[in-house]
């Protein structure tokens, strides 16, 4: 069995990203991901990686550009402000079709709002975030051992599709302590290929230019069309859930993150009850599990979105489920985060009072 | 017929797209001739900036990018850290680098970085039609200043060799001009000097290049070379501000 240790969830998001073979990291202090560069700067110091506390998110997410369009995986973290600020950034290098890897630990806004955990930036994760036409991959880890897997998954999915990746957690995810199981062999940097884009010195090949513009007329159109095209790939292929009791339920409970842990327990003390309850939860934000939502609205009747926000994600289910069920809400913004039983409380509401 | 003078090898043949009097050009050339001349061409990656020379990008004969707007020393940054045995320079206008990006020019420089800084200073947005720059001096006219820059409204200019010389940090800081044959084969020697230090692995280099923009400053172009020296050169005193080679000797 592979090495086990209890972690924090910021650290166990650094071991995921040395094990997936990044050795750059930039980033600017924020809570509540502060562990994540504290630990960072130990341990890239320790593997001789790159550890950079910038001046601004501004200059981190322009170091990630810089080092990705080399050729390197490279990552920072920062929490809802922070991740505002690199909107711009992220905008460009996905423009420029190039690989990074953003972690948002989300805390409660709008504005500089709470360092308490929230959902809140759903909106800008999934819908693009910065200007322009565009999408990235978002990963939502509801564990510490998630937040240790999902860097190497989204590096390589934003390898395979040139396109920035986000995973966003929460506070309440990143300072907890559970059980992380060192589950894959770590990658050697050294063993991954050089891609076709990175500048590295044009020797022996054709120069090379990384950049998210075109003014030739019809041009930035065709480029547009052409990420279209990826985009739809990434939603035809890698839409990824969990599903748990989801055949015969009466009520479905779609949430992610923090909020899939708090309703697990609360379709388990529904069952207990004597309610059909299941609970999908989404593992990709974007691209969203429409399939398997679009599957389940054939045969059941209620959902249930919990989000830790003023309803965000509700609107992705109702788009899958085409209206045509009942689909309800249950939020708590600014940094509430809900609990089992007043998860309960509205699911008993919803399937017609106690049983 | 045998061929006396061309483009040098650090250039590509691309038609250039700069206004005729412009100083780009000059500054292009004497880059991609000390690409050549260092040998560094095939390691070299620029970065083009937002302004006029966003297509700096296709006019240098090296591996190059082209990020957003003043974030040329952060991006300069991830790359050189990512790859250290390549020359790395980031080629930024006055908006570019002491409006937008001040804050990324100014760390990076107190990192002491070990990159070079090309800043073009002509004392206007140029890309933009001709507004207000740090850089416009008191009195100039722009388009967002009819009137001339009024102090008591716009404040005064920024002298970025001067700011930066308040820092520890950077190893070799210049201020040159393209509008004379002199002041040229200074440009020059200033670049080359830049461009050894980062091969040497000194740190941070920065040249600010006075450079002409007849279009903008609604002068022809050799009203421009003449402003330059009668009136720019006397608010931004040429030579060098800092070289730690000569103060550590």
């Amino acid at each position: 069995m592979a090495e086990k240790k209890l972690m924090y969830g910021n650290h166990a998001i650094v071991e995921g990203v040395l094990a997936a073979g990044c050795r750059f990291f930039a980033g600017y202090p924020i809570t509540p991901q502060n562990e994540i560069p504290e630990f960072m700067s130990i341990r890239m110091n320790e593997i001789g990686g790159v550890f950079i506390q910038t001046e601004s998110e501004i200059a981190a997410i322009n170091m990630l550009f810089g080092a990705a369009a080399a050729g390197k995986r490279a990552m920072t973290s920062s929490s809802s402000p922070g991740i505002s600020l690199m909107q711009e950034g992220i905008s460009y290098i996905a423009g420029a079709d190039i690989p990074v890897l953003v972690v948002n630990v989300v805390r409660g806004g709008p504005g500089l709002g709470n360092i308490a955990p929230a959902q809140s930036d759903y909106f800008q994760a999934t819908k693009g975030g910065g200007h322009g036409d565009y999408f990235t991959i978002t990963l939502a880890p509801n564990s510490a051992q998630e937040l240790y897997e999902f860097p190497k998954i989204a590096f390589e999915l934003a390898e395979k599709y040139r396109n920035p990746a986000l995973i966003l957690a929460d506070g309440l995810l990143g300072q907890m302590m559970e059980p992380v199981e060192f589950s894959y062999k770590p990658i050697n940097p050294e063993t991954l290929p050089e891609p076709p884009y990175a500048l590295s010195g044009c020797k022996n090949r054709e120069r090379r230019i990384v950049r998210s513009y075109d003014l030739r007329p019809g041009k930035l159109e065709a480029w547009n069309w052409q990420r279209q095209k990826k985009y739809e790939q990434i939603v035809a292929n890698e839409q990824r859930f969990e599903a748990t009791a989801c055949d015969d339920a009466e009520l479905i409970i779609v949430a992610y993150g923090t909020c899939a842990r708090v309703c697990d327990a609360a379709a388990r003390m529904a069952r207990t009850k004597g309610y059909r309850v299941g609970l999908l939860r989404p593992i990709t934000l974007w691209p969203y599990p429409s399939k398997i939502l679009s599957a389940l609205s054939k045969k059941t009747e209620h959902f249930l979105v919990v989000e830790m926000n003023m309803g965000q994600m509700v609107d992705d289910v109702r788009l899958a489920t085409e209206c045509k069920k009942k689909v309800f809400f249950h939020g708590r913004p600014g940094g509430g985060v809900p609990t089992p039983p007043e998860v309960f409380g509205k699911i008993e509401t919803i399937l017609g009072g106690a049983r | 017929m045998k061929q006396l003078f061309g483009r040098p090898a650090g250039l590509t043949d691309i038609l250039q797209r700069y206004c005729p009097g412009c100083g780009h050009g000059v500054v292009h050339r004497i880059i991609g001739e000390l690409l050549v001349k260092l040998n560094i061409r095939e390691r070299t990656i620029g970065i083009a900036p937002v302004g006029c020379s966003v297509f700096a990008d296709e006019y240098f004969n090296c591996d190059m990018i082209q990020p957003p707007h003043g974030r040329g020393p952060a991006v300069s940054t991830g790359i050189k850290r990512s790859r250290p045995d390549c020359i790395v320079f980031s080629y930024q206008g006055d908006g570019d680098l002491a409006a937008i990006g001040t804050a990324e020019v100014v760390h990076a420089a107190a990192r002491n970085e070990n990159i070079t800084i090309i800043f073009i200073n002509n004392a206007i947005f140029g890309m933009t039609g001709g507004q207000l720059a740090p850089t416009t001096l008191p009195g100039m006219k722009s388009t967002t200043s009819v009137q001339g820059r009024d102090i008591k409204k716009q404040g005064y200019p920024i002298k970025v060799c001067e700011l930066l010389s308040g820092l520890d940090g950077p190893y070799y800081l210049a201020r040159t001009a393209v509008n004379a044959p002199k002041n040229i084969i200074n440009t020059e020697k200033a670049l080359k000097t830049a461009f050894t230090y980062q091969i040497e692995e000194k740190g941070f280099s920065m040249v600010e290049i006075l450079s002409m923009c007849p279009t903008n400053w609604g002068m022809t172009p050799v009203q421009s070379k003449k402003w330059i020296e009668n009136t720019m050169v006397k608010y931004y005193p040429l030579g060098e501000y800092r070289n730690r080679a000569k103060e550590e000797k």
